[in-house]
């Protein structure tokens, strides 16, 4: 589905992301992982060309994203937003309708196709029943799945998604990924998400891409990927990793000081 | 769920306009020499008609020279301003910009300045091409001050054109300090605002300006609502959001540059106006570039006949009226937090 081939990237400096391959297959839920400065948002913008990359190639399919216009972009590859806001707010559904934009001209309005295929985005994001509220009244979980709505509206075959759970509570947490993993299980649409919460990317992604200073420190399946001396090592802090008791997916737990000395016990 | 349809932008552009009419119609009517409405219209009427009537000839140079080419001037000031108020509130994201924020006026308003010191005011055209000169150099400058690596960032962007308005601001400190008694009065009243400048010829040399700036700016409209939830949300809709900023910020500062040539800067339109329509039509700016454009119209043609009738044979600047009314209005929208709601 998308193939990156070496690509390398920098603001001004110093590279950000270097020598970066991998392919992300069709239907896949990929995780990006790693800590702060990494690189992992700057992956995500580089997938949708919000930044191109000085070097490398990056294949959508067949096509060089270089050479797709901005529009052919955001009709395969929607992005979900960490938070926005809009200057002077609109209402759900104009929000919503607003995905379509990829598909409309210059001075056109959108039609009843594009009404209906927005009101199935928010039939499956439970959005609705707000779908007349201003976005700015809305909480953090329901803004949250208005932008999946929007995304939705594009019809892409792939959705980015930027620390998808910052600011939600639990609850919201789990009906948010849930939602993805629904949108990635039956409609088959491919999902990258960068991600703080390993647990949460342990659990829900069938890969995982761990960064370390802008490299690719290890990819593969979580059970690979998530292993105490991968998180030690590149996130430089004590972890405890066993099995979460339910699903058996690698589950980490963070340690405070004086809790090490017991660890290495345990470990023993 | 109600959605924005063709319709829906017709249908109430379309009553904006009779609105406008309206107020056009009461408007040249009123004055030191009343006309009755039947007379009016029929005045106008027949102009268009190249038919002439029973009406006397004092009462058609009345109508036709003075009040309605007044009337036209200040009803397309008032649309382009309100017009280049919205395109900056949205761009510069901030509410409270309006079409001078980026120094056009203290750029139009130093050419005019000097073009009164230097006797050019007498000429047909001498002040608004000055004027226009002036705003045109100061467009340039702040934009090659306010890019950065080829690209516009909003705050630079405004930083640039607020320091460059403050720079314009001590030239015509300057120029007002050594200046005489009558160029005094010019420069005020071109200051505050005030069409008895206006040159009916002229108008037929800045309607061009406004109407292609606002037609560029429709055209656009659609990717304008985009650009408000951010740059990032726009670009990755598909939206070109470099060109949309120049093309936009560009058509903005022309329309301003050309309303203002003819008749001074005229303050609170290009502010309140983009805000009541808001309030009234939502920010989709498919709508509310139009509306926003007839409504800026009757408000500012209601505003220059007050300011000619209120205290007559005595005339105002218009832009005292339109302070006076638009300053506490604005305060009461702010005090009701319905003008933006994160403020």
């Amino acid at each position: 589905m998308i193939d990156l081939r070496s690509v390398s990237f920098r603001y001004r400096q110093d590279w950000v992301l270097q020598d970066i391959s991998l392919r992300i297959e069709r239907g896949e839920f990929i995780g990006v992982i790693g800590p702060n400065g990494s690189g992992k948002s700057t992956l995500l913008k580089i997938l949708c060309r919000l930044l191109s990359p000085q070097k490398g190639e990056i294949l959508l399919e067949i096509t060089s994203l270089s050479e797709m216009s901005q529009r052919e972009i955001a009709r395969k590859i929607a992005v979900v937003p960490q938070e926005a806001y809009s200057l002077f707010p609109f209402r759900v559904i104009e929000m919503v309708l607003m995905g379509r934009s990829p598909y409309l001209g210059h001075l056109m309005f959108e039609g009843a196709r594009d009404f209906e295929i927005a009101k199935k985005a928010m039939d499956w994001t439970e959005t609705l029943s707000i779908s007349e509220r201003f976005i700015d009244e809305l909480s953090g979980g329901e803004r949250k799945r208005v932008f999946i709505a929007r995304a939705l509206a594009q019809e892409p075959e792939v959705i980015l998604l930027d620390e998808p759970t910052a600011n939600l509570d639990i609850h919201h947490q789990i009906d948010f990924l849930n939602l993805i993993l629904n949108l990635n299980r039956e409609k088959g649409l491919t999902i990258a998400m960068a991600s703080h919460d390993l647990n949460i990317a342990s659990e829900y992604c069938d890969r995982l891409i761990l960064l370390k200073g802008g490299r690719i420190y290890k990819m593969g399946p979580p059970r690979e990927v998530i292993t105490r001396e991968n998180i030690e090592e590149v996130y430089g802090c004590k972890v405890w990793v066993d099995e979460n008791p339910i699903s058996g997916m690698p589950r980490i737990t963070l340690l405070k000081k004086e809790e090490r000395s017991i660890e290495a016990r345990k470990r023993d | 769920m109600k959605i924005l349809t063709l319709k829906k932008v017709l249908t109430i552009s379309l009553l904006l306009t009779l609105l406008l009419i309206l107020v056009v119609l009461l408007s040249v009517m009123v004055g030191s020499v009343r006309v009755d409405p039947v007379r009016s219209i029929s005045i106008l009427l027949q102009s268009l008609l190249g038919l002439t009537g029973t009406e006397t000839e004092m009462e058609r140079t009345i109508i036709l020279s003075l009040r309605f080419p007044r009337v036209l001037l200040a009803g397309l000031v008032g649309a382009g301003l309100s017009v280049s108020g919205v395109i900056f509130q949205a761009l510069l994201r901030n509410p409270l910009a309006d079409p001078y924020i980026l120094g056009v006026s203290s750029g139009s308003a130093v050419g005019a300045i000097i073009a009164i010191f230097l006797g050019l005011s007498a000429l047909s055209f001498g002040l608004p091409l000055a004027s226009f000169a002036g705003a045109l150099i100061t467009i340039g400058l702040v934009f090659y001050f306010g890019k950065q690596e080829g690209k516009i960032h909003p705050n630079i962007l405004l930083l640039a054109g607020v320091i460059t308005g403050s720079f314009l601001s001590a030239i015509i400190m300057f120029f007002l300090s050594i200046s005489q008694k009558e160029e005094l009065h010019t420069i005020i009243f071109w200051l505050m605002g005030d069409f008895s400048f206006a040159n009916p010829r002229a108008i037929g040399i800045i309607l061009p300006y406004i109407v292609a700036g606002f037609l560029i700016l429709y055209w656009k409209s659609r990717h304008l609502n985009l650009i408000l939830s951010g740059e990032e949300s726009a670009l990755q809709l598909g939206v070109d959001v470099e060109r949309l900023k120049i093309v936009s910020y560009l058509c903005a500062s022309l329309i301003t540059a050309a309303s203002v040539s003819l008749c001074g800067l005229i303050g609170f339109v290009g502010l309140i106006i983009p805000h009541s329509a808001r309030l009234l039509f939502g920010p989709d700016h498919r709508l509310l570039l139009p509306a926003s454009a007839l409504i800026g119209a009757s408000f500012l043609i209601a505003s220059d006949t007050f300011a000619r009738t209120i205290l007559a044979p005595v005339e105002l600047p218009v832009g005292v009226i339109t302070a006076a009314f638009g300053g506490p209005f604005f305060i009461y929208l702010l005090r009701k937090r319905k003008v933006v709601k994160t403020l």
